[in-house]
């Protein structure tokens, strides 16, 4: 238990430090370094809770894709940081407000839960039962046999946008230099290597 | 061991994926010049086959993967029209895509994705089933409007529909969650076990709004009947000859069967709304097309105007008024196809025209066409004995039965005002001056999908039940259950 307590403090910990550095680092690229930190942090602490499905997806999808997007974007764009910040004390107080009305939304949302009756029913009747599987056995199962026809449909539809993509898009050029492999071993030495009797001190 | 689930009812649409994704294979691995021919061809085949695998897996009501997936004899009367116009647009659309350097094999593709979503939407019965049909649908949708990527029109026209229809999936999941959020599940069935008129919650009642609001956006009733008439315009004509019929269908079949489903014992919640919306439409269906001169804008607010026709079967909310929705939409799908095969002969030294003045003279260079235009054309107007006149009359029927007398007396007036553009278009084929005359229609299949829509416009009449039959078995399979 001291294990789990330590790891839990250690974890939380680094996430509040790098999201506070996450919004102080003055170079945007050290601040998605941060941010990246703050995800895999936050994943440690979904696999002590015992959701290790969710730990895994933050960190395939938010640092393997959207994290890394975000550091192509701040490396390539050139943006200007200290520009984007000049307003900053003008819009402190409409960023509070919004804070604040997040923070509310939040505590409603936490006391709706707590406070409710049949809160303790809910939550006694997961389906499957948490001891049999884990939970990323118990989403496959769902996944796979009773939403098996949305899977699929939401398969069409992605292959849908990705042809979708490449036809709008793709165009033949004409000029294009490709490596074709076979044609590369086919040649044979005779056409291309020749040999040259140089005498010496004339040059070629 | 968990055993499989049953499928067997969505064969058609695991077919079509399948087909679909050996398409690209084929489209892919053909040499490039044939690719656009081949997989059309194999696309026409593929969706003619579901069209069997449809009927082969026939009405009577069938759940399947986990009472996600419904099919009844409503599913199998709407999956036939959406096959029927998903088809005939591939076959009109051959000659146009050549000519007009679009023949990329994606093209057919895109379309058997699309009409994919829309069986899956037709067969929807869950929320969520419901949400991923329209996506598909509307996704594959999307790209085929900017398909002529080189055309800013075209582009244009598919960033429009893109956007707005991105805003409208945005309502439309916000209302599904409001309608989860205060009832619990998303499940057809149990919400319409669970609503049962009494006592309905307001958020419930603020979620079924949006979701009307999304769905009316995708059969382009007003209000959000916005994007419409540039999208139209914009997108080649093939397309919109496409969106015209397929989607339109697959949407209403959607709205139909949400409302008349899982909420149909709220009929009198919504049924105020679905009035309103449909007076909106037919509305300005009939004025906003006085003014103009395009006649794929035309066409647009043409379509607005017959959506809201259709919806005023379903403002009835009752067996009869989804009778005469389900047989309007299948006249709607004959006649519309007939017009689009005209608008896509349109063709002066091999450039396309859109305007209704280059209509002029066509009586004396090209009687045939004429003829057949004006027969759709009076057949649009609802003028007997053409098979317009029986869709209006079914409707009519059925709002006046269900006493909705103001909302029948409406749309009477502008079915007449909107006679007056239909009309006018046979008097300048007839009455002015001749102009530069068309070129010869091009590709069989075009002249062939004229024939057959202008003659079965014409003798409709002789066979009704050929299409009440199956329309009143389907209306009886949702109003069974």
């Amino acid at each position: 238990m001291v294990v789990q307590a330590l790891a839990f403090y250690l974890f939380a910990a680094v996430t509040v430090a790098c999201g506070v550095m996450v919004i102080t680092a003055r170079n945007p690229v050290h601040a998605v370094l941060f941010l990246i930190l703050a995800f895999f942090n936050a994943a440690g602490l979904f696999v002590l809770q015992g959701a290790e499905f969710l730990a895994m997806i933050l960190v395939i999808v938010y640092v393997g894709a959207v994290a890394v997007l975000f550091l192509f974007v701040v490396m390539m764009l050139d943006v200007n940081f200290a520009e984007l910040r000049a307003g900053f004390a003008k819009y402190l107080p409409i960023g509070a407000v919004i804070s604040l009305i997040l923070l509310v939304e939040l505590v409603l949302l936490g006391a709706g839960w707590a406070f409710n009756s049949e809160t303790a029913v809910i939550a006694s009747s997961p389906t499957p039962p948490a001891a049999d599987v884990h939970n990323t056995e118990a989403l496959g199962m769902l996944l796979y046999t009773k939403y098996v026809y949305l899977f699929q449909g939401a398969g069409m539809i992605l292959l849908v946008a990705m042809v979708g993509a490449i036809v709008l898009t793709h165009r033949v050029r004409a000029g294009v230099k490709r490596q074709r492999i076979g044609d590369q071993v086919a040649r044979s030495s005779k056409d291309e290597v020749k040999v040259v009797k140089v005498q010496t001190g004339s040059g070629i | 061991m968990t055993e499989l689930p049953v499928m067997m009812p969505a064969s058609p649409e695991i077919f079509l994926a399948c087909a679909a994704m050996a398409m690209m294979m084929v489209g892919v691995f053909v040499k490039a010049e044939n690719a656009y021919r081949v997989v059309s061809t194999l696309a026409i085949v593929a969706l003619v086959f579901a069209g069997g695998l449809v009927l082969h897996v026939g009405g009577g009501r069938q759940e399947a993967l986990f009472g996600f997936f419904v099919v009844d004899d409503f599913a199998v009367f709407m999956k036939v029209l959406i096959l029927i116009g998903s088809v005939v647009a591939l076959i009109m659309s051959e000659g146009y895509v050549q000519r007009e350097k679009m023949d990329r094999f994606e093209f057919p593709i895109l379309v058997t994705f699309a009409t994919l979503g829309m069986l899956m939407m037709v067969s929807a019965n869950d929320l969520l089933s419901l949400y991923i049909g329209l996506e598909l649908q509307s996704l594959s949708l999307y790209v085929v409007a900017s398909f002529q990527r080189d055309s800013i029109r075209s582009t244009e026209s598919g960033l429009k529909y893109f956007v707005l229809g991105a805003l409208s999936s945005g309502l439309l999941l916000y209302g599904c969650s409001l309608i989860y959020g205060f009832s619990g599940t998303t499940q057809f069935d149990t919400l319409a076990l669970a609503l049962t008129g009494d006592d309905t919650s307001k958020g419930l009642i603020v979620g079924i709004v949006f979701l009307i609001a999304a769905l009316a956006f995708k059969v382009s009733a007003v209000p959000f009947h916005m994007w419409t008439p540039d999208v139209y315009e914009g997108a080649p004509t093939p397309v919109t000859a496409f969106f015209a019929v397929a989607p339109k269908i697959a949407a209403m079949a959607l709205f139909l069967r949400t409302m008349l489903g899982p909420f149909g014992d709220l009929v009198a919640d919504w049924g105020q709304i679905i009035w309103l919306v449909s007076v909106a439409s037919m509305l300005l269906g009939a004025f906003a097309a006085i003014a103009q001169s395009n006649i794929k804008r035309l066409m647009a607010y043409s379509s607005i105007g017959h959506i809201g026709y259709a919806l005023m079967g379903l403002a009835a909310g009752n067996e009869e008024g989804l009778k005469g929705v389900l047989i309007y939409l299948a006249i709607y799908l004959i006649m519309n196809v007939g017009v689009f095969a005209c608008i896509l002969s349109m063709k002066v030294q091999n450039r396309m025209v859109e305007n209704i003045t280059d209509l002029a003279g066509l009586g004396k260079s090209n009687p045939a066409m004429a003829v057949l235009l004006m027969v759709l054309m009076f057949s649009m107007a609802g003028i007997p004995p053409m098979a317009g006149f029986f869709g209006k009359f079914f409707v009519f029927m059925a709002a006046l039965n269900a006493e909705l007398y103001a909302l029948a007396i409406i749309g009477a007036v502008s079915s007449v005002v909107g006679a007056f553009y239909y009309l006018r278009i046979i008097k300048i084929m007839y009455f002015d001056e001749p102009v530069e005359a068309f070129d010869k229609v091009e590709t069989m299949g075009l002249r062939g999908v004229m024939i057959v829509s202008g003659l079965l416009t014409a003798v409709l009449f002789i066979y009704l039940p050929g299409i009440t039959d199956p329309a009143t078995a389907a209306a009886a399979s949702l109003f069974g259950g």
